[in-house]
């Protein structure tokens, strides 16, 4: 059965392709299958977000039962093994399922087209070809859970040598993450050929979006860095089938080895995690200012130099793990400097609200929760990015709070921005406004009160991924758990509200709703037709100057 | 026709340059995938030289060798297959093809013997004797079958990718046009398909077209020449070949960093 | 890096005589001979350097004459820069470890 070209699906007999919405849009498949077998980029991404929103509720809900159980020391409702393997499941879950596709692969595939001017992705198909490779990835990790010695008990981090000896079912685990690896270097490659050969006409680098600014650093990110941790993952379950040695020690391997192996990928992964969300946060904030953003340049040179610098940190997450004091000291001072583009961005945003006007549109309350989320995950980056105050809190729930801050804070409240920020393009309703607004506060004040405390818990010393604890830290983990509550319920409440919003919001077929849009999505139609443009643009315009564009029919 | 030139829906153009580079970004990727094996490797020499050297001299020399000069004959038979296709020589293209896939197969053979003797010889992953050695041997043999198997693997797939592209290149090349009833068509009721020499003269005629007529596909199949010839036309070669030698890059410095370092 | 229609923008230059890749073979097939005898010389410390170096230029015929980077643009150059210094940088900042341990 051969997927055709997408230039070759025009149907004899068909509504012109640009007539009507990609929704309503008739091609050689119908109903479901129109689904699983497009090459549309929008269908895609649409399928991206579900199924990674799925996920995210999954994790959230181990989330949630990890907080139930550390309400009080000692046994709540699980034993230690299953609470071990509880709190990898959520790692494992969070992290390859929901944050690493990211906002890339969901609006990443539905919007970088259209910002670019273009019909489609490069390699259609294999922009397909890594959709089921995610949804195999997927498959392969839920079926971890419920074969052989039972779901991994490692942590994500998968560190050797338990990770060679334990009985439960790594050697699976490590395989799902190597499919879901290769589903993100393909989208990687992908979104980067698209980049360079696609741009409308009149488009130069420094034209482009923010946004796909973004998907462009991460694409890279996700070419370089993620065949290392396919190695490790490869090795793992060579070690574990054949034991070869390399990892260990009673066969003269390494197992800090295996930690910067790991760590190679696994650092620039979170900002492949980050990036996108920055780019979505500055198209956020220049749309519902109402000002062209400042310092353009500055903002896309330095999502290319998150990008560089996040590549060679990677030990800072090693500190304590026996390596020499020279790598010590070089991985510290690198990892001062990876702090520097990012306050680029975050000064460039403050100076685009300066004078702005401000709509306190859901989306721009998110993005303004997430200013104030991300630089306090980021300054206790640099804090623990300081070799003498790591040696106390590695390991310990200052960690947890600081990754919490920047991933959950941090690509979470971004993604939460940009469901809102696309809403009415993707969908052509608008969400009922009084539900996002409490859901915000509930997620915002939850959220903070669920990890604000996880620093002090762990600056008093209180061990990470420790199923019961002395008596002494029960009260921060009391206040930390109701904190999960409240911010458990916002975000149940937002997803609820979106989802009846879908078919039940008021109806908004404007092409720029917010009227602040300047970006190409905002010429379009709501919902896009299949191959976005009737004509191709000519761009000849900065991404946010106010002028308009030539107009797009 | 000037209505198509402005519907991006029949914009049907090969990016052949976009399709190079997105080869390139692949390759890179397994680069870096073996990249990380010889980090390993760099690691555990530096701190075993000994046991690597004399783990080293268990390996048959002479079969590695025979062995690089079989995956170094298939880059040449490779790149002469897409010179070939440059140079219009389809038989060429064909026959090189075979050959660079009866290379990979003859590279297969041997590792298969090579394996075979040191199985034989109780000295694999795993086996009692390999673990009495001393640490730095074991940690070289697992590095060595470990990356060799990997390496063997993308022989393997190599060699099953350059079988596929044997049968593309006898398809090709050819050209397609699709007219559908609303791009191009209409104005085309009551004309026939015909086709013309340099002079004017019709050689062949179609019926006339109706209304009824949704589709018109015309497909090309032409002998190339020179002359006529477009680097597009065999650009999935092209890209299999840059696998192919990436493949034969890599083997470059497995030899040897596993087999002379004695 | 503005963009127009891909297929404008190829530089076709003439095809690559087929004699080339006889020379790029014997060299290639050459320098092989010449590392495995280099391999029996019992050169010492430096015989992994030797091996080493003797082996990417091998790899840089391949990738020059084989692979066609001779006639491809600074972009592709550029991906091969990237790829190396990747690799430099992983292998490189690990041995800031291992070696001072």
């Amino acid at each position: 059965m051969a997927i055709p070209r997408h230039d070759e699906h025009v149907h004899p007999g068909a509504p012109d392709a640009n007539e009507v919405n990609f929704y309503q849009y008739q091609g050689r498949w119908h109903g479901l299958a129109s689904w699983i077998f497009s090459t549309d980029h929008k269908k895609i991404g649409l399928m991206y977000l579900t199924l990674m929103l799925v996920f995210f509720t999954v994790g959230m809900s181990l989330g949630f039962m990890i907080r139930l159980e550390l309400f009080k020391p000692g046994q709540q409702f699980v034993s230690a093994q299953t609470y071990n393997s509880l709190f990898t499941l959520h790692g494992v879950i969070m992290i390859f399922l929901f944050v690493i596709p990211g906002l890339s692969a969901s609006m990443g595939n539905f919007m970088l087209p259209i910002m670019i001017g273009a019909k489609d992705v490069q390699f259609p198909r294999l922009n397909l070809l890594s959709w089921w490779l995610f949804v195999t990835g997927a498959l392969l990790a839920v079926t971890a859970l419920f074969t052989g010695g039972g779901p991994p008990d490692t942590g994500w981090t998968f560190y050797a040598p338990y990770s060679i000896r334990t009985g439960t079912n790594v050697t699976l685990a490590a395989f799902a993450v190597f499919v879901l690896g290769f589903s993100s270097i393909l989208t990687g490659l992908n979104f980067v050929t698209t980049i360079h050969r696609m741009r409308a006409p009149g488009m130069g680098f420094f034209k482009m979006p923010l946004f796909v600014w973004s998907i462009y650093a991460t694409g890279w990110l996700q070419v370089v860095a993620t065949p290392v941790i396919g190695i490790t993952l490869v090795l793992i379950m060579v070690e574990r089938s054949f034991g070869i040695g390399v990892f260990d020690p009673t066969k003269g391997g390494d197992p800090i080895l295996y930690q910067h192996m790991f760590w190679i990928y696994s650092h620039p992964a979170v900002y492949i995690m980050i990036l996108p969300g920055l780019g979505a946060i500055s198209e956020v904030i220049t749309v519902h200012a109402r000002r062209t953003i400042f310092g353009y340049s500055f903002i896309a040179m330095s999502s290319i130099a998150i990008a560089l610098f996040g590549s060679i940190v990677w030990a800072h997450h090693m500190f304590v793990s026996g390596n020499s004091l020279v790598a010590n000291f070089v991985f510290s001072l690198l990892t001062m400097i990876v702090a520097i583009p990012s306050a680029v961005k975050v000064f460039n945003w403050v100076a685009t609200l300066y004078k702005g006007s401000i709509q306190l549109e859901t989306p721009m309350l998110y993005a303004l929760a997430f200013i104030f989320i991300f630089m306090i995950g980021g300054f206790t980056g640099m804090m623990i990015g300081v070799l003498s105050v790591d040696v106390h809190v590695h390991d310990t729930y200052f960690i947890v709070g600081h990754f919490h801050y920047i991933l959950f804070g941090g690509l979470g409240f971004a993604f939460f921005a940009s469901l809102h920020h696309w809403f009415p393009k993707m969908f052509a309703r608008m969400y009922h406004q009084v539900p996002s607004k409490i859901a915000w506060f509930l997620t915002f004040v939850g959220f903070n009160v669920l990890y604000g405390p996880m620093f002090i818990l762990g600056w008093e010393g209180m061990p990470r991924r420790y199923w019961d604890y002395l008596p002494q830290y029960t009260h921060w983990h009391q206040v930390s758990t109701v904190g999960s509550w409240i911010m458990v319920a916002g975000i149940l409440m937002m997803f609820i509200n979106l989802i009846h919003s879908i078919k039940h919001g008021e109806e908004c077929t404007d092409r720029n709703p917010w009227g602040g849009g300047r970006t190409l999505e905002w010429t379009v139609p709501s919902p896009p037709p299949l191959e976005n443009f009737r004509d191709v643009p000519v761009v000849d315009r900065g991404p946010y100057d106010l002028a308009p564009h030539s107009e797009a029919k | 026709m000037s209505t198509e030139a402005h519907s991006i829906a029949l914009a049907h153009h090969k990016d052949y340059r976009g399709s190079k580079f997105a080869i390139w970004l692949f390759l890179i990727t397994e680069v870096i995938l073996f990249g990380g094996m010889f980090l390993l490797y760099s690691v555990y020499r530096s701190e075993h030289a000994a046991d690597f050297h004399r783990g080293a001299e268990e390996l048959n020399t002479l079969l590695g060798s025979i062995n690089t000069i079989i995956l170094l004959t298939s880059s040449l038979t490779m790149a002469l297959a897409i010179a070939g296709t440059h140079h219009g020589n389809r038989k060429l293209a064909l026959w090189m093809l075979a050959v660079t896939v009866l290379c990979a197969c003859g590279f297969l053979v041997i590792k298969y013997f090579e394996w075979g003797a040191k199985i034989h010889h109780g000295i694999y992953p795993g086996s009692a004797r390999l673990a009495a050695f001393p640490k730095g041997e074991i940690l070289f043999f697992g590095l060595y079958f470990t990356m060799a198997g990997v390496h063997g693997i993308h022989v393997l797939v190599g060699a099953v990718l350059l079988t596929v592209m044997f049968f593309r290149v006898l398809g090709q090349p050819h050209a397609k046009l699709s007219f559908v009833a609303g791009h191009g068509l209409q104005h085309a009721e009551g004309a026939r398909l015909a086709i013309i020499d340099e002079q004017g003269t019709p050689l062949w005629k179609g019926d006339k077209i109706d209304t009824t007529i949704q589709r018109i596909d015309v497909k090309t199949k032409y002998w190339p020449v020179k002359q006529r010839f477009k680097v597009e036309d065999f650009n999935q070669l092209e890209n299999a070949g840059l696998y192919w030698h990436i493949v034969d890059i890599i083997w470059i410095f497995l030899f040897p960093l596993f087999y002379l370092i004695t | 890096m503005s963009h127009d229609a891909g297929h404008h923008e190829e530089a076709h230059h003439e095809p690559v005589g087929y004699g080339q890749y006889f020379m790029t073979w014997f060299a290639l097939v050459f320098l092989t001979a010449i590392t495995v005898t280099a391999a029996g010389l019992h050169l010492g410390a430096i015989s992994v350097l030797v091996a080493l170096l003797i082996a990417t230029v091998k790899a840089s015929i391949v990738l020059w004459l084989f692979m066609h980077m001779k006639y491809e643009d600074a972009t592709f150059h550029r991906l091969i820069a990237v790829m190396m210094v990747a690799l430099a940088i992983f292998i490189g900042l690990t041995f800031t470890d291992t070696l001072f341990r």
